[in-house]
């Protein structure tokens, strides 16, 4: 069974309607004694810093997210989930992460003659380190779909899986470690790209090599 | 680098799509969901349904439309006409919209547009505005008034005012259509396009004109736009989205999804 973490921060209709048209099945699970019989995990996330870790951690699925980890379960995170991994995070005047990835999440700041728009918002190329069975089939430089305005800068060069620009600005658009994948955009409203990704995600082992 | 996006506008009337001029004598070309679906696979980025007969007959938008469109639409969606308050927002949200578009509603209500954004975030919270030329006055500095029910009421605001008011309160992305050039296929509005993508801090999408892909290149050249919205070259002229985006990129050097 594939669990999405339903932690009240947001909507997951459209993750949970895309791994339907793929041919998967994913259930919205709220409590972490269902979530911990899931073979897979899915992390998913709009919302605000805060709330998302004060929901998250208050229906135990850190818990259930570490041991999952530790078990070597696959497990795919989402834009605020993903910034929800690392240790500290700018939003909400300053808020304690998950720290399962090491670094931070800071706020896309632009000098303000450079008007650029926040938050980052729309399809956007994404350079992915090669040869990640998550992404299996995806072109180089493929587009994908973000809304956001914080980013997550790791703490150790490897976390990073995938980068994007916006506006001049080099930032991660993709991070993670052996059985964890996680993205800033949104596989779930990323077109055909996206579908691969989550279908790539439906046959993964957890493990790096194929 | 951020792309520019390519959005497919579906007119739903009584469960069909609808193409009208100025807002007068639409014609019927086909089921929605079944329309957007294939846009969406041929390269449009975004799709926007507007239930363009809802606040007419005084109903909600059709909820079950929004989700069989969310089963089979994998890119961003928007919807609007019929949301009469937070309530009707949230319901078109869960059944799986994006993002929900505000129009005579926020100009009737402004208020709106900050409980929404309080309550789903301010990308969620799309502005939909109708401006027409009007000539610069001081009432109207910028040239253009904004209208409300499909064109045929004048708000009385001023559209640069409005749109910057409409930010400040939550809107999150602005949906800028210009009577006076839609469905003309004579291009769009660029001077109100650009005056409004210049002046606000969120993304701008050029609506209302669109007959070429000339067209849509100078929305984001000349009028600095975001997205342009197109609907009667999909619906029923011929072009298709992945033509548009060839074009786009490879005549205009426009940056695109592929």
């Amino acid at each position: 069974m594939i669990a999405i973490l339903d932690y009240g921060a947001g909507n997951l209709t459209s993750v949970r309607l895309a791994f339907e048209r793929i041919g998967g099945q994913a259930e919205v699970v709220t409590s972490a004694s269902r979530a911990e019989k899931a073979d897979k995990i899915i992390f998913p996330g709009v919302g605000s810093a805060a709330s998302g870790m004060a929901g998250f951690c208050g229906r135990g699925f850190d818990r259930v997210l570490r041991q999952a980890v530790a078990d070597g379960k696959p497990v795919l995170v989402i834009c605020l989930g993903m910034q929800m991994l690392f240790e500290k995070s700018a939003e909400d005047g300053g808020v304690e992460g998950l720290g399962i990835l090491p670094g931070t999440v800071e706020v896309f700041s632009f000098p303000p003659g450079q008007r650029v728009k926040i938050p980052h918002m729309g399809w956007n190329g994404v350079d992915f380190t090669p040869g990640h069975p998550m992404l299996n089939g995806i072109n180089p430089g493929e587009a994908f779909y973000f809304v956001h305005s914080y980013y997550v800068r790791p703490g150790k060069p490897d976390t990073t899986l995938g980068r994007t620009e916006y506006a001049g600005f080099n930032f991660t658009a993709a991070a993670g470690r052996g059985n964890l994948f996680a993205t800033q955009f949104h596989p779930e409203r990323s077109g055909t790209a996206g579908l691969r990704l989550l279908k790539n995600f439906l046959e993964w082992d957890g493990t790096l090599c194929s | 680098m951020l792309l520019k996006r390519l959005i497919v506008c579906l007119d739903v009337r009584n469960g069909r799509v609808t193409k009208g001029v100025k807002f007068k004598g639409n014609i019927n070309v086909g089921d929605p969901v079944e329309m957007a679906e294939r846009y969406s696979v041929d390269g449009a980025d975004e799709m926007v349904f507007y239930d363009i007969t809802a606040s007419a007959e005084k109903r909600p938008i059709d909820i079950r439309m929004v989700a069989e469109a969310a089963k089979r639409v994998f890119v961003p969606f928007t919807v609007g006409g019929g949301l009469r308050n937070v309530d009707d927002m949230r319901a078109a949200l869960l059944a799986g919209a994006d993002k929900v578009s505000l129009n005579s509603l926020a100009v009737d209500q402004p208020d709106i547009l900050r409980t929404g954004a309080l309550a789903f975030g301010r990308q969620c919270i799309v502005l939909g505005m109708d401006a027409k030329r009007v000539g610069v006055s001081a009432r109207f500095p910028s040239g253009y008034e904004v209208v409300t029910r499909g064109g045929r009421e004048p708000a009385g605001l001023d559209a640069v005012e409005w749109a910057k008011k409409a930010v400040d309160l939550g809107a999150g992305e602005i949906c800028l259509n210009a009577i006076d050039t839609d469905g003309m296929k004579t291009g769009y509005e660029l001077e109100i396009t650009r005056k409004i993508a210049d002046t606000v801090g969120v993304p701008l999408i050029a609506s209302g004109g669109a007959g070429t892909v000339a067209h849509l290149a100078d929305a984001f050249e000349k009028a600095h736009a975001d997205a342009a919205l197109v609907a009667s070259m999909v619906h029923t002229d011929g072009y298709t989205c992945s033509g548009i985006k060839k074009e786009l990129a490879e005549v205009y050097r426009i940056p695109v999804r592929r």
